[in-house]
């Protein structure tokens, strides 16, 4: 002890600096999946629908978007491929959903149940459809074309900031950043949004209002596909860039720890992903990290788990999920 | 015994059965659509398992984790509780025994495999104690909570035995023959299958969640909260502590199924980056198996059957085993939309009786 030199005061503001070039674009890449994720899962528990599936219908879109990349690219498509598989995986997302919702809305089915389901579903599904794909194979080939990091023209080029935010970034961390302020608009704005709340808080009052609860209740789960299926297609084109059985190992699972953790409100659910990618990324980089490098990474792995049961408890500000989350609505029941 | 018939509703038991046809039917469909012969394929499995001793020593090998899984998950339904935390408690129940049995490893075998055994069941205790006392004390939902749970059950041991317990190809050292449920006898009697003396461990649960809830005025007050907190708070009864302790026995279940797999079937753990689905398909076991002790033992039976014999199926009709995980899949959803089922059922009645 005592025994180390210590930086001095210049070269230490310096390496800080250089952390952050690290840490910062690390922490958009990861947290881009599970922003489009929880905010897929924050439209269908809105609606009153729980959705533990949102981790198989990101396996469906990682899946989808390597298997449609994977095509797109042998038919000469290039750069395009990925852009359109991530938009063919919110689509396949989105039907593999509807089995969710027409067995938890219709069939009245626990929704807990019929999300764990679904996850065993897209599990077995997917790799089975990789086997007939692939002669037996249990994963498909690397893609090609991913979506790299890259520098923003123009906007990397700002003293300080370029290098922290604009530099070696993914064009789908900003796009999933806006979508979150859209998705804010969207429920929080417009007629629909107060509808779809509505729905998820005293199903029988919007009833009587003349809201169709079935209708919404349909619309929220879909759009959990769809924003599911892409979050599993950003995961996949950005990072891992082939699709095996622990592809999305607890990446929906976690989008869900945002969603609450973020208190099932869109732009919660975004800060909760950034916060959450940020643990992530720290856990990967923090080895290269004096003083960080001394602590356990398993501190940063639990971090967002155990993060996520505090709030809970309610000593940082209670969250409380939709009144009517996860309870089937049977027309003139009381 | 007429009486005893007269009490079962024989449309509740019906819905497991139809789901598991409706399950396996759709497996055909599938099988059929894309080229594979349904019939070799099924046939391949149920001669496996019956006329093969090592598939069927392997079956009952992958019923005890299972159904212990299965208990877990029947037992804390009972009490109005979804725990989908097992997979996390099985996992440290599995460090555990093996960590104690390393640790003690001087003690003889009359001490030391009981005791490595209640290690493992005390481990999934307190992981399922834990969401139990958050929501009793603090209403948080346990199924957001045993999920986290889960994931910080996976990093802790995965660190703990890289730091504490490491030896050569990522897992923990093999332990002592003291504490270990392998049995020479019962894998010679199966052709070298790894099936171990945890079958006792597992029937003996089977009849300790039958007497529990059914026999004891402890376990009448846990099944009366999950009929109706309120009703049971008014008859005096403590709502926040049987979610506690109905928690925590489930948990130790699971605990249990952890132990089986670290004293028996491998008598080591690896270093996992995922869950080994135990505990997943344990919700399975006990949805199809109506949460009974009796029902999670012949569901348990089902899936590990279908499993294992999903292996034969893939080398003998060539169908990927993946698709077993399918059926088991489709199987939950039907057991899960018995309104549905219900309502078919009620509809074809009436008009057969016209």
């Amino acid at each position: 002890m005592g025994t180390e030199p210590l930086f001095e005061k210049g070269e230490e503001i310096m390496s800080f600096f250089e952390i952050l070039t690290i840490i910062i674009p690390s922490t958009l890449l990861t947290a881009a999946p599970l922003i489009f994720t929880s905010l897929g899962g924050m439209f269908s528990e809105r609606s009153g629908i729980v959705n533990i599936g949102l981790e198989g219908l990101m396996a469906v879109g990682a899946f989808a978007a390597a298997v449609s990349t994977l095509g797109l690219e042998h038919s000469g498509l290039g750069d395009a491929s990925p852009w359109i598989a991530i938009l063919i995986a919110g689509a396949v997302g989105g039907l593999f959903s509807l089995i969710h919702a027409v067995v938890s809305i219709s069939f009245r089915a626990d929704q807990t149940v019929s999300g764990v389901a679904l996850n065993f579903l897209a599990a077995g599904l997917t790799i089975f459809l990789v086997k007939l794909i692939f002669d037996g194979k249990g994963q498909t080939p690397y893609i090609t074309h991913n979506i790299d990091k890259v520098d923003i023209p123009g906007l990397a080029k700002i003293p300080f900031l370029g290098p922290l935010f604009f530099q070696q970034v993914a064009y789908t961390s900003y796009i999933a950043i806006l979508i979150a302020i859209l998705c804010w608009f969207i429920v929080y704005k417009t007629p629909f949004g107060l509808r779809l709340r509505s729905v998820g808080e005293h199903p029988a009052a919007a009833d009587t209002l003349g809201i169709s609860v079935i209708k919404m209740r349909y619309i929220g789960v879909l759009l959990s596909g769809v924003l599911g299926g892409i979050g599993g297609a950003v995961y996949l084109v950005t990072i891992t860039s082939n699709y095996n059985v622990t592809t999305i190992a607890g990446q929906g699972f976690l989008a869900l720890a945002a969603l609450v953790f973020g208190k099932w409100h869109p732009i919660g659910a975004m800060g909760a992903s950034l916060f959450f990618g940020f643990a992530q990324a720290l856990s990967i980089t923090s080895q290269q990290i004096p003083y960080l490098d001394r602590l356990p990474s398993v501190f940063m792995l639990i971090a967002p788990y155990v993060l996520t049961l505090i709030v809970l408890t309610g000593f940082v500000g209670r969250a409380e999920a939709p009144k009517a989350d996860g309870v089937p609505y049977i027309k003139g029941q009381r | 015994m007429s009486n005893l018939l007269k009490k079962v509703n024989w449309m509740t038991l019906l819905i497991p059965v139809i789901s598991v046809i409706l399950g396996l039917l759709c497996g055909a469909v599938i099988m059929l659509v894309i080229g594979y012969n349904p019939v070799l394929a099924y046939q391949s499995i149920v001669e496996s398992i019956f006329l093969q001793p090592y598939y069927g020593g392997e079956t009952i090998r992958a019923m005890i984790p299972l159904v212990l899984a299965g208990l877990a998950v029947a037992f804390s339904f009972r009490t109005g509780l979804f725990n989908i935390g097992v997979e996390g408690q099985l996992m440290v129940g599995w460090l555990a025994s093996v960590a104690c049995a390393i640790s003690l490893g001087h003690l003889p075998k009359i001490l030391l495999l009981p005791l490595s055994i209640v290690a493992g069941g005390a481990a999934g205790a307190l992981w399922g104690f834990i969401p139990g006392f958050l929501k009793a004390r603090f209403k948080v939902h346990e199924v957001i909570s045993t999920i986290m749970m889960n994931y910080i059950a996976l990093y802790t041991t995965a660190y703990l035995i890289k730091n504490f317990l490491y030896t050569e190809g990522e897992r923990t050292p093999t332990i002592p023959s003291a504490a270990s449920l392998a049995s020479p006898f019962l894998a010679n009697l199966t052709q070298g299958s790894r099936l171990h003396w945890g079958i006792i461990v597992a029937i003996i649960a089977v009849f300790a969640m039958w007497f529990l809830l059914w026999k004891t005025t402890k376990g009448y007050e846990l099944r009366s909260v999950g009929f109706s907190p309120d009703a049971s708070n008014y008859a005096g009864m403590s709502v926040a502590r049987n979610i506690m302790l109905s928690l925590t026995i489930s948990g130790i279940f699971a605990g249990l199924a952890g132990a089986m797999e670290g004293l028996g079937t491998y008598q080591y753990m690896t270093i996992s980056s995922a869950f080994t689905g135990i505990g997943f398909n344990g919700i399975a076991v006990a949805l199809l198996g109506l949460n009974t002790p009796i029902g999670v033992l012949l569901a348990g039976a089902l899936f590990s059957g279908l499993q294992n014999g999903g292996l034969t199926m893939q080398a003998n009709a060539g169908v990927p085993v993946e698709l077993v995980n399918i059926i088991i899949a489709l199987i939950i959803f039907f057991v899960g939309s018995s309104y549905a089922i219900k309502w078919a059922l009620s509809r074809f009645s009436r008009k057969g009786k016209k």
